[in-house]
């Protein structure tokens, strides 16, 4: 069992022609995702990798029965083209874009709410159910399809954390890259309800880093309802307050988002919070 | 993107927030023709991108204007610490001359976004003039709140009800909800992350006043903010990290002595963070971004090896898709051109790690090639102490 992606998820790539959706629309059909087409305005009509090409998302979801976005749109339409998929009532759509505007997002933020799609990033690799759907930027040969859910804010980070697990013979129910802005659509609140429920899904790895309390809010839901075991590890902890390490949402700031304090709530949580990044596999070996 | 108090003040001004009548100097002349044209006392202000100015001495009354001009002369060109500087302090370049205001009560206001509400948040405290994450942290009570929808802006009511609940005098409460719809109509218009007054100010003739401002862009908006980007002034970066940024790097100076070399910003934490758990100290932070590609990796390099505390780098690339020998043979030209002196540490994941590593081990120069995280902390630390 795997959770958001599987055999059944047909996905769309808007932004299909550029570069990165060319180059990442061509990994997913390789790793044997079903990609049903594209969706570039002006471009309705045509085809690229021999699959149909829409102006609209309307269009496209009603022509294939698609039921998964993914969003390689440049930063300055990313935004609009969240919405345009909601908008198509899709309900899962995976946003890649690096650098949104946060008010933006804000605009975004209250254009779902309520509603029936569900947001994974911006700024994020993506997800992908080992086996059976890969959406988005990571390698699909570095996981291994199995039963530990993986939830991270970094892209990177989280491949070298599946990595330790690959080669430990410890494969993956699904793994979700929520992103490293502020604003996000799904958060490691959002991920943990979806693998505690979901009985493919044996053990959770958690990977945050500085800024923000989402680790803290994540936490206190695994104390109150998650028997699976939980094993975490937080980014950032020798940062310096006040920078911003690279992601828009890795800053201490405004007397919050310290390692320390996440490192706390996990470990209050009855979490295994690793002290180096090298040990995520190994501890993971050793709760299960 | 920070912004020094005077071009916050300018910004502030524009969306008619109440601001002291003021004049930013950059010499002593100028400081002198601005005391006098205020006329009066007038403060002198050290503009830096830093709070706490006042305890550090950059912040000084001056009852006539030759006075003025006097303590220009002593301000501008002095090394500024405070406790947000670091103990090397800012070097002083320009000031800003304000007229005098009397003072009857200190309040404080500013916007910032709020991740869990997903939209700006206002916040409001009597408690004026005090470093705001003290009181938050100590009193948060004191803190008040209002979410705010950008498109409708923080409405009337909401701003009267933070205003009645810092306890603004009747008289003035109306002067003061519209300086805060004013402050929330400039957060949005300009795309700011933070916009903070501290103090906001009631005179004692019942008027309200932007006695300080700081306003920090996010730098994801700037694209569709042409005008903000002359305001940036980069006698306040760091050269090193001015300079990655051109290239798209992501680099933040840190003090220890392994420099390090990652693709993505959490890995590049991570890194930072097992160098130490090995006993070493990151020299910085450095994101070369996903694609790392042959050029990218040159200047990084450069960039990083600028630092003369770096004894050792580890270069901590996990490219999955990215092709190792790509990535190796950039790495090969990049220590043949710069002329590379420091020994290497190279941990690489990706497609053809094998080819990579040979071309790195046959290459003649000084690398080690590490397998996995651990061994790649342990044997930079160690060839950094050495």
């Amino acid at each position: 069992m795997s959770v958001l992606v599987d055999e059944s998820t047909r996905l769309i790539v808007q932004g299909f022609t550029g570069k990165e959706g060319t180059f990442h629309a061509q990994q997913a059909i390789a790793y044997g995702t079903q990609v049903m087409g594209g969706v570039v305005p002006g471009r309705g009509g045509s085809t690229h990798l021999d699959l149909p090409v829409f102006d609209t998302v309307e269009q496209a979801v009603r022509e294939t029965g698609a039921n998964a976005s993914v969003i390689f749109v440049p930063p300055a339409f990313a935004a609009d083209a969240i919405m345009e998929a909601a908008a198509a009532a899709v309900p899962l759509v995976v946003a890649i874009t690096e650098g949104i505007p946060a008010l933006d997002m804000v605009k975004v933020w209250a254009y779902l709410k309520g509603g029936r799609t569900r947001l994974i990033g911006p700024n994020c690799p993506g997800v992908i159910s080992p086996g059976k759907c890969k959406i988005g930027i990571m390698p699909g040969h570095i996981h291994l399809q199995g039963h530990v859910g993986v939830v991270s804010r970094s892209g990177t980070l989280t491949y070298e954390a599946v990595g330790q697990l690959t080669g430990l013979g410890i494969g993956q129910s699904t793994c979700i890259g929520i992103g490293g802005d502020p604003i996000i659509g799904t958060t490691f609140l959002d991920a943990l309800q979806l693998f505690h429920e979901d009985p493919g899904t044996h053990a959770i790895v958690m990977i945050g880093e500085i800024g923000g309390d989402a680790e803290e809010t994540a936490a206190r839901y695994v104390k109150e309802h998650v028997r699976k075991p939980v094993i975490g590890f937080i980014a950032g902890q020798t940062a310096p307050p006040g920078r911003r390490m690279g992601h828009a949402g890795a800053i201490i700031s405004g007397g919050s988002g310290a390692a320390a304090d996440k490192i706390q709530a996990m470990e209050e949580a009855g979490i295994t919070v690793c002290s180096s990044p090298a040990e995520i596999g190994e501890k993971v070996k050793s709760r299960l | 993107m920070k912004i020094h108090e005077y071009q916050a003040k300018g910004i502030l001004g524009l969306y008619n927030v109440p601001v002291p009548r003021g004049e930013v100097a950059f010499s002593a002349d100028e400081a002198e023709a601005a005391a006098k044209s205020i006329g009066g006392s007038v403060v002198v202000k050290a503009q830096i991108h830093a709070g706490g100015r006042g305890k550090g001495g950059g912040v000084k009354i001056a009852v006539s204007a030759a006075e003025a001009a006097e303590i220009a002369r002593k301000m501008l060109g002095m090394k500024l610490v405070t406790h947000q500087t670091g103990p090397e302090g800012r070097i002083v370049q320009r000031l800003l001359i304000e007229e005098t205001l009397p003072i009857d009560r200190e309040l404080y206001l500013g916007i910032v976004l709020d991740r869990v509400q997903g939209s700006p948040v206002f916040m409001a405290s009597a408690a004026g003039g005090m470093d705001i994450e003290e009181v938050a942290a100590k009193t948060p009570e004191l803190i008040l709140k209002e979410a705010f929808d950008p498109g409708d802006g923080l409405l009337p009511f909401q701003a009267r009800k933070l205003a009645f609940g810092m306890g603004v005098p009747a008289a003035s409460v109306s002067a003061a909800a519209g300086a805060m719809m004013a402050l929330a109509k400039a957060y949005v218009a300009k795309d700011c992350s933070l916009a903070e007054i501290n103090p906001f100010i009631l005179t004692k003739d019942g008027k309200v006043c932007a006695l300080d401002a700081k306003i920090t862009f996010d730098d994801s908006a700037l694209y569709r903010h042409k005008e903000l980007l002359e305001l940036r002034d980069l006698n306040e970066e760091d050269p090193l990290e001015v300079e990655a940024s051109r290239f798209g790097i992501n680099y933040i100076k840190l003090d220890g002595a392994v420099g390090c070399m990652v693709n993505g910003a959490g890995l590049a934490m991570a890194t930072m963070d097992i160098i130490k758990y090995a006993g070493g100290s990151p020299a910085n932070f450095l994101d070369v971004g996903g694609g790392a590609s042959a050029d990218q990796v040159k200047n990084a390099f450069r960039i990083l090896l600028s630092d003369p505390h770096v004894k050792a780098v580890l270069i901590n690339i996990f490219g999955g898709i990215l092709r190792c020998d790509t990535l190796a043979t950039g790495v090969v030209a990049a220590a043949r051109d710069l002329q590379i002196g420091a020994p290497i540490v190279v941990r690489m994941e990706g497609t053809n790690v094998e080819l990579g590593r040979k071309i790195l081990q046959e290459s003649g120069f000084n690398f080690t090639v590490a397998d996995g995280m651990r061994d790649a902390a342990e044997k930079v630390v160690r060839l950094a102490s050495q």
